[in-house]
């Protein structure tokens, strides 16, 4: 149940956004294959979400009520199983089958194959029409929870995703809400090389979009853009969260060639020493 | 030894080095790209896992990024034919031909332009990245596209030669599917290639294998063993799903009196369909199915998930077994 949050929470958020990202690393070194950057970019958000914005219940996955969270951009499913286990939704201990055969752990999420993680995804441009669908149903049927729909910004380069934007804005589907990460990053390159997303605020609100700009790894200022989504009745709302691909590890930071690929070994021991030393700040207790 | 010394193919199996098919796809570009000057390579944001990278870096002015957008990438290259340039369209399989399957029928086949489509990734062997990514009905959804040729070549070499093949023998539409992992190279330069002439591997008269992809290897190992328990099998591949030649299969079903199909795809409506078609037409016989049986894949490792669909050459040969004992007596 979200609110307005304290720094005391904050704090408590960046440290479980640095278990997380522990986790994806562990995960992915495992696997042997992934996607490393957008997933680390993301863990501040699906921090906050799992552990403080919404109103759910790992215990009960299916509960009717519940906020959903879809991912649309599925290559990042690391993160989303990382922060559901950490969360309670399944043992933190069957993050390691991620990708194997029999895992639930898909290396694209599927909805029939682990409870919680809402819709089948990886080919990209699809979760904001289902998750409009969801809200354009719930709404119809008085329900009060929201829709919040995670997005990458690579995706904003399929037409599908805008015909679903278009939707939402035509019927002011103000329980969703949209959040982008905007990392600048895709597979052949930065975004505004490949194909220029620009200007994406200005596309937003051409269709009919409330549209806030945050620094995706300030998790109070993300809490607080949130909170005024749920103030706005006649849109929907679309939060472009700024983010650094492979955020938390300074060598990979930026580097687009992390986006689909896993740490070494080696590297994911350097990796993990890394951020329980939050880059040699502090002593790792587990050294 | 039953193997046909005209298809040219390594003298021992075992000893098969691997790459690729898209390798192959690659390095067929680049060829193009110098004898031809309308050929041209658009990309959907893949450019390195569909190894148009390395036409992009010889040719850049010739490379044309489209970013995520497989129906653009249909819709651009259907017009840059229109105007008279020869495109090639890469991406991956569930997405070109899966989510552009429109505008390819109705501006690419419908139109009779001369784009080529090439499906990387295709099949459960896609690995890790689990059902989303592992195109299993793309043969089905360009075999029914009148004016569509279907090429599903069987290693690295095949397929450079049939990148080519493509380019320079359809002036209509043509789509090409390769897979993501390694596989065996058991072809060789010298081995033929003509789109729509199936390959005769190796002859048999007690049942014909019809196969199309990397699953050729497994089914090549499989005539080995069967061999050795005094079974001989004829190994046909079928590189070219359609238009089907029809006339190399009836040659050694006419033989046999039995076929077993073998393709990394769902049985309905791949090469082992085309194969019933055909010879419910013209000469019935008992048919087993090797491919996928109406399921989505999974994440897993290549040669786990090859086995736990039934595609292995263990599988192989019990389907040969029971064709065998299906023969009307
Ligand atoms: C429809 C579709 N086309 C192509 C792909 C292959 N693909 C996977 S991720 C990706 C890059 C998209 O950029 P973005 O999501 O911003 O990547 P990130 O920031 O996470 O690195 C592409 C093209 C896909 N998953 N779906
Ligand atoms: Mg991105």
């Amino acid at each position: 149940m979200s609110e307005y949050i304290h720094d005391k929470k904050v704090k408590e958020l960046e440290v479980m956004a640095n278990k997380i990202r522990q986790s994806v690393i562990e995960m992915l070194v495992e696997a042997g294959s992934g996607h490393t950057a957008g997933s680390l970019g993301m863990a501040d958000i699906f921090t906050a979400f799992y552990f403080h914005i919404l109103n759910h219940d790992p215990k009960n996955p299916d509960w009717p009520d519940r906020d959903r969270l879809i991912l649309s951009n599925g290559h990042i499913c690391p993160v989303r199983y990382a922060a559901m286990a950490h969360a309670g939704y399944f043992p933190v201990e069957e993050l390691k089958t991620l990708r194997k055969f029999g895992s639930r752990l898909q290396g694209h999420p599927e909805r029939s194959a682990l409870p919680g993680v809402e819709t089948t995804s990886g080919p990209l441009g699809s979760g904001l029409g289902q998750a409009a669908g969801i809200a354009y149903g719930a709404r119809m049927d008085g329900k009060k929870f929201r829709v919040y729909c995670a997005m990458s910004d690579g995706e904003h380069e399929t037409g599908n995703l805008w015909e679903s934007a278009m939707f939402a804005g035509k019927n002011k589907l103000h329980n969703l809400t949209g959040i982008i990460d905007r990392n600048n990053i895709q597979i052949n390159g930065f975004t505004e090389d490949v194909m220029p997303l620009e200007p994406l605020r200005a596309k937003y609100e051409a269709f009919n979009w409330h549209v806030i700009d945050v620094d995706g790894h300030n998790i109070e200022e993300f809490v607080d853009a949130i909170e005024e989504t749920k103030a706005i009745f006649e849109k929907p709302t679309v939060i472009i969260a700024h983010t650094i691909p492979g955020k938390g590890i300074p060598e990979i930071e930026f580097d687009y060639d992390w986006h689909g690929k896993p740490p070494k070994p080696e590297e994911g021991e350097k990796f993990l020493r890394e951020l329980r030393t939050l880059g040699g700040k502090i002593k790792s207790e587990h050294e | 030894m039953n193997i046909n010394k005209d298809a040219f193919l390594i003298e021992d199996l075992s000893k098969a080095e691997k790459a690729p098919t898209r390798d192959g796809y690659g390095k067929g570009l680049v060829d193009l790209g110098e004898k031809d000057e309308r050929v041209v390579v658009l990309c959907a944001d893949l450019a390195e896992s569909t190894r148009s990278h390395w036409f992009k870096e010889k040719f850049p002015d010739r490379y044309i990024e489209i970013g995520v957008a497989e129906q653009n990438l249909a819709a651009i290259a259907s017009g840059l034919a229109n105007y008279g340039k020869i495109p090639f369209i890469s991406s991956y399989a569930v997405f070109s031909p899966g989510r552009n399957n429109e505008q390819i029928r109705t501006t690419i086949s419908l139109s009779i332009l001369p784009v080529k489509i090439a499906g990387a990734h295709a099949g459960v062997s896609v690995g890790p990245d689990g059902a989303t990514h592992q195109a299993l009905e793309d043969i089905a959804l360009m075999r029914v596209q009148p004016n569509m040729t279907v090429v599903v070549p069987c290693d690295a070499i095949e397929t450079r030669k049939a990148t080519i093949a493509i380019s320079d023998c359809c002036a209509g539409p043509a789509y090409l599917r390769f897979g993501r992992e390694k596989s065996p190279i058991f072809t060789t330069e010298k081995t033929p290639f003509q789109i729509g002439k199936a390959i005769v591997l190796r002859e048999g008269n007690d049942a014909t294998i019809v196969g199309c992809g990397m699953l050729l290897y497994n089914a090549l190992v499989a005539a080995e063993e069967l061999s050795k328990e005094g079974i001989e099998v004829a190994v046909i591949n079928s590189h070219t799903v359609k238009p089907l030649d029809v006339e190399t299969i009836l040659n050694s079903v006419k033989k046999t009196k039995a076929v077993v199909s073998v393709e990394e795809h769902q049985i309905a409506g791949g090469l082992g369909s085309a194969v019933a078609e055909a010879l419910s037409q013209n000469f019935p016989a008992p048919q087993e199915f090797i491919g996928i049986r109406d399921r989505f894949g999974k994440s897993g490792e290549t040669d786990e998930l090859i086995e736990a669909f039934g595609m292995g050459s263990k599988s192989i040969k019990e389907a040969v077994k029971k064709v065998i004992k299906r023969k009307s007596k």
